[in-house]
């Protein structure tokens, strides 16, 4: 008989699912991969077999090109892994596809969250709580100063700088999966109809949300549009293309940026950003300790962020906790 | 208060001259006295609450949150001021009928340090972050939001359809919230009298001289040059009344007053006028030959003893007494010298010399050169440490307050070079809060070549937190993520594996650091990612190159 958990171990570069000799989210390729979600310091190509929600596989593959050995596993499906691991995907609520993992051994249960948000979101299935003894945990907001307003609030922001500027454009700063995505799909939900342009990297990950049931409204392409065209309309882009020379094709743009970290204001001026929309994937501060109150786990285990300060949390909170070290997790651009 | 709050918030994220100009304009326009007043005081940085410190916030927030917590957001936002505003508990009171600017400011004001921790959290209370964000600037000083004092100026100047210029010169005999100054440029009243009030006249300023400028057409003959003193910049002002007495003050170059801690200069001044020169004590080290003829100067370390003080003691008198080498005269028993030229202000202060008491001024002197390459020459041989390098000043220039193109340029010395090796890294602060950009930096104690059982290591010997691009910054940001070795805080502990090659004005004995060197102006001349780490500087060689 072994000790508790030694079935599970992480690693810098992914969370080593021993009896099974599989990976969760590897930042290098290898046999098994067992993915949260689409985003690139989670998923990539090259793995013998890629485990994933079917969403997740299809934006892996739209990016990362990766149809081999890919096996779709649906949210609230199980999937038996070798050495009498079973694997069980749940929704995490960050963006389309996104899952938290569930293993089971041994009568051990470790879930394992990816990145992962509270509030609702139009373009993805809820989070949902789930009961482990092991929850391995994402922190990249754990600091208390991050709490994220209600989104109506940021939407009513954006909106209102369209009204007082008609003849300029809000140029939107959002990460081009995901981000991007809920943007639109809450200025839908807030009534506004009107077309909206995207960068060209955003039209393919639009689309492929659309294939998948997420209805988007009328979008165009700023390379098919005069500066005139868009004057008084929302563009969306990669926040990349803020401050480069793309930009300058546009009618006098006013800078956003949807992320959490515009929470700061030196954030926000470093990107040069004008008008800060606090909009975030991730659980805030509030979030990531409410759920490890709900999940409530014999230990916590904190994967990337500002993991300090959550440690710090669950020191006061009488939690067991521990900080895993894990490479190639990036906070840029959220 | 939130009219002021909306206006700093909007301030932060505004970029570009002309777009903040409009907001600052259209603010001091639509609101009225005495709010706008106070708001420009707190623009321009004139604005002071002893009672509150930012020790103050810091410990009201460590009866709120775990202080732990506190100093890791703390260090990751790069703002007390914001860090608070974010995580002060909001009350159900917040923005319940808040008061207006003047009335916080009135709060502010009547604080002392027993008084503040109770009566703070009240005024924190009815406000929500963006309030409350505004008042803790407002409290501790320092916006830090991108707005200069001139900008905030020249923005009151626009408003209103008056001159900067006209607004600069009345400025500094006023004060908040500047019902006078208002009267005159918003209601057409007659402009503030400010003739029998010993204040400030803004400094005339020089530029840099780069090397590749000597060629461009800066004609020695339309020159002159002179010494620049490595002591303060200062002014010193002599008005009498109405009633006849006379009253003395002493400016820095900031403008701010330090009378206070030169009291032998108090008197000394026979006659009104406006003077400027350089503050410098006595000492041994002697700048004798070109002290001029009362003798010469300590080095700046030898100034640093004086400063600061509110209180002086006869023994640092009869130790350090003061006295200003004098560059410039503004004005003159009543004559105001400003619009003549530097020659005409010159002839002027050489036969005022005699009037003034050899113990406590004398005349900077001129520096004779035939050309460029003569006066490079008597740069370079120039080792007093009392002499920071050469003004250049155009004959024919008037006395124009700030640093106006072409007409004095400075020409300091080399900097002194040391290789150091990079030890610790800390955050820096509001724009560069999340890059490492604070570097502490390290001379080698011992052989680092020598025997593998003698052990050398590395004494800190300085900070640094410029001298290197945004792309280097980046760069060096990620070096500090990757060689982490400790984190004490918010300070990390990095692998030894860089060199920078530091360039400092002089080095001085000093007791508050380990190596008990102290450097005065460092920065990153260069960043050695070339060097091994053996090969960078000893202390010894360090020590070597100490003036006190």
């Amino acid at each position: 008989m072994t000790a508790p958990f030694s079935w599970i171990r992480p690693e810098p570069w992914g969370v080593h699912v021993v009896p099974a000799d599989c990976w969760i989210d590897p930042s290098r390729a290898v046999d098994r991969a067992l993915v949260t979600h689409g985003h690139a310091d989670h998923a990539r190509g090259g793995h013998g077999q890629t485990i994933a929600t079917p969403e997740t596989l299809s934006i892996m593959e739209l990016r990362y090109n990766t149809r081999e050995g890919a096996v779709p596993a649906q949210y609230g499906e199980t999937v038996r892994l070798p050495g009498g691991v079973d694997a069980t995907y749940i929704p995490a609520g960050h963006v389309l596809g996104s899952a938290q993992i569930l293993l089971e051994h041994a009568g051990e249960r470790v879930v394992i969250t990816g990145d992962y948000k509270r509030r609702a979101d139009p373009t993805c299935a809820p989070f949902e709580v789930t009961p482990c003894d092991i929850f391995i945990t994402e922190a990249t907001f754990g600091l208390p100063v991050f709490t994220h307003p209600p989104i109506a609030e940021e939407m009513a922001k954006l909106l209102a700088a369209l009204t007082h500027h008609p003849d300029q454009c809000v140029l939107v700063g959002a990460y081009a999966l995901g981000k991007a995505q809920r943007v639109i799909a809450e200025l839908r939900a807030a009534g506004h109809t009107q077309p909206i342009y995207l960068h060209g990297a955003m039209e393919k990950m639009c689309r492929l949300y659309e294939e998948h049931g997420v209805s988007l409204g009328e979008l165009r392409l700023v390379a098919d549009h005069t500066k005139d065209d868009m004057r008084g309309h929302i563009v969306i882009a990669p926040p990349s293309a803020l401050s480069g020379a793309w930009s300058r094709r546009l009618p006098a743009p006013i800078t956003a940026m949807a992320s959490g970290w515009m929470r700061v204001r030196g954030r926000a001026r470093q990107r040069g950003v004008e008008l800060p929309l606090i909009i975030s994937d991730h659980a805030d501060w509030n979030e990531l300790t409410q759920t490890i109150t709900e999940v409530n786990p014999a230990e916590t285990w904190i994967t990337h962020g500002r993991e300090e300060a959550l440690l710090r949390w669950c020191e006061l909170n009488q939690r067991r906790a521990r900080a895993l070290a894990l490479v190639g997790r990036e906070e840029e651009d959220e | 208060m939130k009219a002021f709050s909306a206006l700093i918030d909007t301030l932060v994220y505004t970029s570009g001259r002309n777009r903040k100009l409009a907001l600052i304009a259209a603010y001091l326009r639509e609101t009225p006295d005495p709010d706008r007043g106070w708001a420009l005081a707190a623009l321009t940085g004139e604005l002071d609450f002893p009672g509150v410190k930012s020790s103050t916030i810091r410990n009201l927030m460590k009866d709120r949150i775990d202080p732990v917590l506190w100093t890791l957001s703390r260090d990751f936002v790069g703002d007390t001021a914001e860090t608070a505003s974010m995580l002060w508990p909001e009350t159900e009171m917040a923005n319940d009928n808040p008061a207006s600017l003047s009335e916080t400011v009135g709060t502010l004001a009547s604080l002392n340090r027993s008084t503040a921790p109770k009566e703070l959290p009240e005024l924190l209370d009815r406000l929500d972050a963006n309030g409350r964000f505004a008042l803790i600037k407002l409290a501790t000083g320092g916006m830090r939001i991108g707005v200069s004092a001139r900008l905030a100026k020249t923005a009151f100047a626009q408003a209103f359809g008056v001159s900067v210029d006209e607004v600069e010169e009345y400025w500094h005999a006023l004060d908040a919230p500047y019902a006078e100054l208002f009267a005159w440029a918003a209601n057409g009243a007659a402009p503030p009298d400010t003739q029998n009030r010993p204040h400030f006249r803004p400094f005339m300023l020089a530029h840099p001289l780069e090397e590749a400028r000597i060629d461009l057409g800066v004609d020695l003959a339309h020159y002159a040059a002179e010494w620049k003193w490595d002591g303060i910049r200062v002014q010193i002002v002599r008005v009498t009344n109405d009633e006849g007495q006379a009253q003395t003050r002493l400016y820095s170059r900031s403008g701010d007053d330090i009378s206070a801690t030169f009291p032998e200069l108090l008197d000394a001044l026979p006659m009104d006028g406006v003077l400027d020169g350089e503050l410098l004590v006595r000492g041994n080290n002697q700048g004798t030959n070109q002290g001029g003829e009362a003798g010469g100067a300590a080095s700046f370390n030898a100034l640093q003893q004086r400063l600061g003080r509110k209180t002086v003691s006869k023994k640092m008198l009869a130790e350090a007494p003061a006295f200003i080498r004098l560059y410039d005269a503004l004005i003159v028993e009543g004559d105001d010298l400003r619009e003549q030229s530097w020659a005409g202000r010159r002839a002027a202060l050489e036969a005022l010399m005699p009037r003034l008491p050899n113990t406590h001024f004398d005349l900077s002197q001129l520096v004779a050169a035939r050309d460029f390459a003569h006066l490079a020459d008597i740069r370079e041989g120039a080792r007093d440490d009392a002499i920071e390098g050469l003004m250049l000043k155009r004959r024919d220039s008037p006395y124009i307050a700030g640093r106006k193109t072409g007409l004095w340029y400075k020409w300091k010395r080399d900097p002194l070079l040391v290789d150091c090796v990079l030890m610790y890294a800390q955050r820096g602060s509001g724009k560069r809060s999340s890059f490492y950009s604070d570097y502490t930096f390290g001379c080698w104690a011992g052989d680092p070549n020598g025997d593998p059982g003698q052990d050398a290591e590395l004494l800190p010997v300085g900070k640094a937190y410029s001298g290197f691009t945004d792309a280097e910054l980046k760069k060096l940001d990620k070096l500090v993520r990757q060689t982490t070795l400790n984190r004490f805080g918010p300070v990390r502990e990095v692998e030894r594996t860089l060199v920078f090659e530091v360039a400092f004005d002089s080095v001085h004995t000093s007791k508050r650091h380990k190596s008990g060197l102290a450097m005065r102006f460092p920065r990153i001349h260069r960043i050695r990612w070339d060097k091994p780490v053996h090969e960078a500087d000893n202390i010894e060689s360090l020590r070597a190159l100490i003036s006190d």
